[in-house]
């Protein structure tokens, strides 16, 4: 059995309803999963025996600007043991996340730039706090709306 | 403790991180703890990083990297540009191999589109992307050999380098940012003059790595320097994310051109330089090993390379050449439609890594089918890896921490985007 079949049967043996859809392009395995089991999930695909996701190379999200569920949070993980990477989807109601750097610890610096760039929260964060952009900042430069010029007056210049 | 500066900046998210975790304790050093800021001026820091490191004496108790004060805003640009459009934006990302990123751009951009790309344009890529390894690293050790004190390595590392961007200029037409790659090939067919130096090159490049490997491997200082110090577990290692040398040099052996092999890497021979101190002493000795291995590459391409077409014939996708738009028709105006309104990928995501020197470079793109890409997210070795410099600064000395930053070889470019 090849393991893109093996992840998805043994994720639907343990997490029951866990998994709301499949799909694969371009080879690229991809999970979208229900917003409160992303943590079990995660949790289980990092201890599984045979799986051992063990490594979180990326977390990001994406605006969809106009659907009704505005953001999909997107996790890349990567199995050093079986040299294969999965993409995880959720699709979340409002803007907040359940955070799962407790499953990576590398997932820290990650939701922190999602939360920089887009404006999420995530719930259990360590150390929720801007990457890029000045801590008096109040946009969040990737969501949709924000003009590709940036805003006039967003970030003060010095005094003269 | 300094009380002028908390008073200042009270409320500042930072430095109350910085103050949150406080389980070292060293007894007695001054008596005091101190706040020092280290960059993003720093020649150390090479460019922009600015590292909070809180001291007890010469220890450093904590320390909280600060990035952001080079943000270009590359994906919001990229999300709004069309896809032939961003290749010279991927210079900009690691300037110190340029060509590796714009490698790595159009295999995601393919993947997502599904080009077929000629063989010899692969290995012409493959070539590139090696030399371009090599030029990084030798920028790494250059610079790191600098950081702890031996400036000669730093000369004779960009004597070398210059004779790789010599190629760039002869293949590309610039020096320094190549944007080389096109969508479905690369720019231009290398010459045979070109090759030919490339082969001059790398048969003389031996001999200057062993010179390098000499005045360092030999020097008591620059050992005493290394040896043990910034240690990186490989349990912290993987637990980080940290990818690249770093990785190897904690005694992870992962390299994506073995693992998820791209272009012709599997048909290649060569090593995978693994060391399992951890320490910027084994780091280092990672990427002159690597830089060896890569000369290797470089040589099996010269002999391996095909001849043919260095650009897919796919009119809807691909640029045509210029000196058939300015005789032909159908090319004029396909130029024309790609330039214009871009090449449509289907509706669709995909993730496409490769192994960059620094670590892995890995795009992730979204199209709904138009011109340009509805997210963009380029996933950057030098930010995942400048994630770990708490861990691995915490309970070093100051002057260690010259160190260990140039151990990871972070390159600001594309750890802020």
């Amino acid at each position: 059995m090849e393991l893109k079949e093996v992840i998805i049967e043994k994720l639907n043996g343990t997490l029951k309803g866990a998994v709301l859809e499949v799909t694969d392009f371009r080879g690229d395995l991809c999970l979208t999963v229900a917003a409160d089991k992303i943590i079990d999930v995660c949790t289980f695909l990092k201890s599984d025996n045979d799986l051992e996701f063990n490594m979180c190379e990326d977390v990001t999200a994406i605006d969809w600007a106009k659907r009704k569920m505005r953001f999909t949070m997107v996790y890349h993980i990567y199995s050093l043991k079986n040299k294969f990477r999965l993409r995880l989807k959720v699709n979340l109601e409002g803007e907040t996340a359940h955070s799962v750097s407790s499953v990576w610890a590398s997932a820290n610096w990650y939701e922190r730039e999602t939360f920089d760039m887009f404006g999420i929260k995530f719930t259990g964060h360590p150390d929720l706090r801007r990457v890029y952009m000045p801590e008096e900042f109040e946009y969040h430069p990737l969501r949709k709306e924000f003009p590709l010029l940036g805003i006039p007056g967003s970030i003060p210049l010095p005094k003269k | 403790m300094d009380n002028r500066i908390l008073k200042d900046e009270s409320n500042s998210q930072i430095l109350q991180a910085l103050m949150a975790d406080t389980d070292i304790s060293i007894d007695d050093a001054l008596e005091n703890e101190m706040i020092l800021n280290m960059g993003p001026q720093h020649p150390a820091t090479h460019g922009v990083l600015r590292l909070l490191l809180r001291l007890d004496g010469e220890t450093v108790m904590a320390c909280v990297p600060e990035l952001g004060y080079l943000h270009r805003g590359y994906e919001k640009l990229a999300e709004n540009m069309s896809y032939m459009e961003y290749i010279p934006h991927t210079d900009r990302l690691d300037y110190t191999s340029t060509m590796c990123n714009n490698v790595a751009y159009v295999l995601a951009v393919e993947k997502l589109a599904g080009i077929e790309v000629p063989k010899r344009a692969q290995y012409i890529r493959m070539l590139m992307a090696e030399l371009s390894r090599i030029a990084g690293h030798l920028i790494a050790i250059g610079t790191f050999a600098m950081d702890v004190g031996a400036l000669t390595v730093l000369l004779w590392a960009f004597r070398e380098r210059e004779k790789i961007q010599e190629f760039y200029d002869k293949v590309a037409g610039a020096r320094f940012t190549t944007s080389y790659t096109r969508i479905g090939g690369v720019a231009a067919d290398v010459t045979d003059e070109a090759l030919a130096m490339i082969k001059n090159f790398i048969d003389n490049f031996d001999p200057a790595v062993d010179e390098i490997e000499k005045i360092l491997n030999t020097n008591r200082i620059f050992i005493d320097r290394l040896e043990g110090i910034g240690v990186l577990s490989k349990e912290d290692a993987i637990r980080l994310g940290v990818t690249g040398p770093t990785l190897r040099g904690s005694g992870v052996e992962h390299d994506i051109r073995r693992s998820n092999p791209y272009l012709f890497y599997n048909e290649m021979d060569f090593k995978v330089p693994v060391y399992t101190e951890g320490d910027c002493l084994a780091r280092y000795f990672v990427r002159v090993e690597e830089v060896r291995e890569s000369a290797k590459i470089v040589r099996q391409t010269l002999e391996k390379m095909p001849q043919g077409e260095v650009r897919a014939n796919s009119p809807k996708k691909v640029l045509p050449y210029k000196t058939e738009i300015y005789t032909k028709m159908e090319e004029l105006i396909h130029d024309f439609m790609i330039v214009n309104f871009g090449m449509n990928p289907p509706v669709g995501e995909v993730y496409s890594a490769v192994e960059n020197p620094k670590g892995e470079l890995g795009f992730y793109i979204v199209s709904n089918g138009k011109g340009s890409p509805w997210r963009f997210k380029i996933r950057s070795p030098s930010f995942c890896n400048i994630q770990a410099l708490p861990t691995i600064i915490k309970g070093s000395m100051i002057s260690d921490v010259v160190a260990i930053i140039g151990s990871i070889d972070p390159v600001m470019g594309e750890a802020d985007k």
